[in-house]
């Protein structure tokens, strides 16, 4: 076999490779819409879930994810941002402390979620915080669950801000805190941003730890901070598990919502980055 | 002075300290404040192992270790019950094996055309398609799995139950794709373009340049890549839930319904068993199983990750 003709069969591999995945994407996009559309109505976004399947909408469950997606962004993204400050402006990386932290962190990135769900059962839900199966229960664990991308995505933007910049600040007289707050996080606020919203967006899709949580109930009424709650992710495993074909349409057409939302977060994290990309 | 001296004494090139040599305390609340939120993640490393060790400790009290890791009946809410994990855990290794065995090869195949043969024009276009695929929900690659993928086996000839290792297995491959793909090509990204060159100069052509001197190269990332896709495999909660189903048995055929550890618990998990109970407790002691592993091959992945930036960063 020639040359060419090895590389050119490889190079037909690798696009099998790729058609993989977009061939897998495609193909569950369509079948979902095809599978959700007739689902999708005014009574999905107004209506409680039901017996019924006729009946049956999951109000409660959207609004407890944007709760959720809301409180996500006032707890993990502050602490994420001054855990990343931390690490990258003042820790010194020699010291033990610090690279435990380090560590710590990126072995947190990959523990399973449903594991952080059974720190919530026996910590937040029931043990020393003992708040219940309630909406901010769940927020704060998806809270731990997301807090390492946002750490290593806020990293990445404030490693990027050249230290030049830094040295500038300080040599007018800055204090190090004034350096950081009015120069570093201004400019890496791009990259923050592209990676919190990358993070929410997989918080808002997260069911497993929610199922330890106690998510997995029959809610009626509109969620409240420290009520029995919901969540959308929650509500299609729910449908999917009902023997009734109707409930199926149900869960394709929350499905659909769901992707709406995730989808819609991601081409705006996409959009900052490419709109905002910095070139020092 | 003898400052005249052909050769000026330069100053020595040492990193000079420009902050503050006195702090004022303002700055010092600030620096403590941003210390106790990078505490927090701390405080969950260990949150996590005591909430999985304590209630463990307590079920090993109850049920002996070589009973739990050697017994193969895993009937823990029968009465009595019957607790040998083993059919969770080799439930769990061949879902990963059929994820594996079509990530490992599609991640590796989409990592070498993005950081060797595609155009930055290509790369704009294919990295954000990626990133989607990365975005969709577990659940929703579940309930894919589940109504799109067993039927497609069944209709054509392969005869799967409605629950079945197969279909679930390789969606949690076209789900680790991602994962796969864009950590070995960072990997291949910080492999030096010197090598590439030297290869070229000396006749190779493309094909083998990407094989024989990048993925060489870069081995220690590509396999950090595969041990966190393990990693992520083993840990996946929703797909194997909703497709793979709740019935735990040894059985190596990839048609047959099975039961994994994150199965177990996020089945077992959400219902009302009273704190305290045996079977409350079994959850965190398959738990911790879940973590060690997880944790053992995390661990690994970080270190083969560090071991390429040392080399060429």
């Amino acid at each position: 076999m020639s040359r060419k003709t090895k590389g050119n069969i490889f190079v037909g591999v690798m696009i099998l490779c790729l058609g993989v995945s977009f061939g897998t994407l495609g193909w569950l996009l369509v079948t979902t819409f095809i599978d959700g559309i007739p689902g999708l109505s005014g009574k999905l976004f107004t209506a409680p879930p039901s017996t019924q399947p006729e009946e049956a909408g999951a109000r409660p469950a959207i609004l407890a994810t944007i709760y959720i997606a809301a409180l996500l962004l006032l707890m993990a993204v502050p602490i994420g941002v001054a855990t990343a400050v931390y690490l990258e402006e003042y820790a010194h990386k020699e010291r033990w402390y610090n690279q435990i932290l380090e560590l710590n962190i990126q072995n947190l990135a990959a523990v399973p979620a449903i594991v952080y769900g059974i720190l919530g059962l026996a910590f937040v839900v029931r043990g020393p915080l003992g708040i219940g199966r309630v909406l901010l229960a769940g927020a704060i664990i998806l809270t731990l669950v997301v807090l390492p991308t946002v750490i290593i995505a806020a990293r990445e933007a404030i490693r990027a801000v050249p230290d030049t910049i830094r040295q500038g600040g300080l040599a007018l007289g800055a204090t190090k805190w004034q350096v950081i707050w009015k120069q570093v996080l201004p400019a890496s606020i791009p990259g923050i941003a592209t990676g919190s919203i990358l993070a929410l967006s997989r918080a808002v899709g997260e069911t497993a730890p929610l199922l330890l949580i106690g998510a997995l109930q029959y809610v009626a009424f509109d969620p409240t901070l420290l009520g029995a709650f919901t969540a959308l992710p929650v509500q299609i495993y729910t449908w999917i598990k009902l023997p009734d074909p109707e409930f199926r349409t149900l869960a394709a057409a929350a499905i659909i919502v769901l992707l709406a939302i995730v989808l819609t977060m991601n081409a705006l994290a996409i959009f900052l980055r490419n709109r905002f990309r910095q070139t020092w | 002075m003898e400052a005249s001296d052909a050769t000026l004494p330069v100053a020595p090139a040492t990193e000079v300290d420009l902050t503050q040599s006195s702090k004022r305390l303002g700055e010092l609340v600030i620096k403590g404040l941003l210390g106790l939120a990078a505490f927090i993640s701390l405080a969950t490393t260990v949150g996590i192992v005591l909430s999985l060790l304590l209630p463990a400790i307590e079920f090993f009290r109850e049920i002996s270790p070589v009973e739990f890791f050697t017994g193969t009946t895993w009937a823990p809410l029968f009465e009595p019950g019957s607790f040998g994990v083993v059919p969770l855990i080799v439930g769990t290794l061949v879902v990963t094996f059929w994820a594996l065995l079509l990530a490992v090869p599609a991640g590796l195949g989409t990592a070498i055309f993005l950081s060797e043969y595609a155009s930055p024009r290509t790369r704009q276009f294919l990295k954000p398609t990626l990133e989607i695929l990365a975005a969709i929900p577990t659940v929703v690659f579940g309930y894919f799995a589940l109504t799109a993928v067993t039927p497609l086996l069944r209709s054509i000839g392969i005869e799967v139950e409605i629950f079945n290792v197969l279909a679930g297995g390789l969606v949690m491959g076209v789900m680790l794709i991602p994962t796969i793909a864009s950590l070995s090509e960072d990997a291949m990204g910080a492999v030096p373009q010197a090598l590439r060159d030297g290869a070229y100069g000396l006749g190779a052509d493309r094909l083998q340049v990407s094989t024989r001197v990048v993925v060489p190269a870069a081995i220690s990332g590509i396999i950090a890549s595969f041990v966190l896709g393990i990693s992520r495999a083993v840990g996946e909660t929703m797909i194997v839930l909703i497709a793979v189903g709740q019935l735990p048995q040894i059985t190596f055929n990839p048609k047959d319904t099975i039961e994994t550890m994150t199965a177990f618990i996020g089945a077992t998990g959400n219902g009302d068993l009273p704190t305290g109970s045996i079977e409350y407790k079994t959850i965190f002691a398959v738990g911790l199983t879940l973590f060690v592993m997880t944790l053992i091959m995390n661990i690994i992945s970080i270190r083969l990750v560090r071991r390429y930036r040392e080399v060429y960063d």
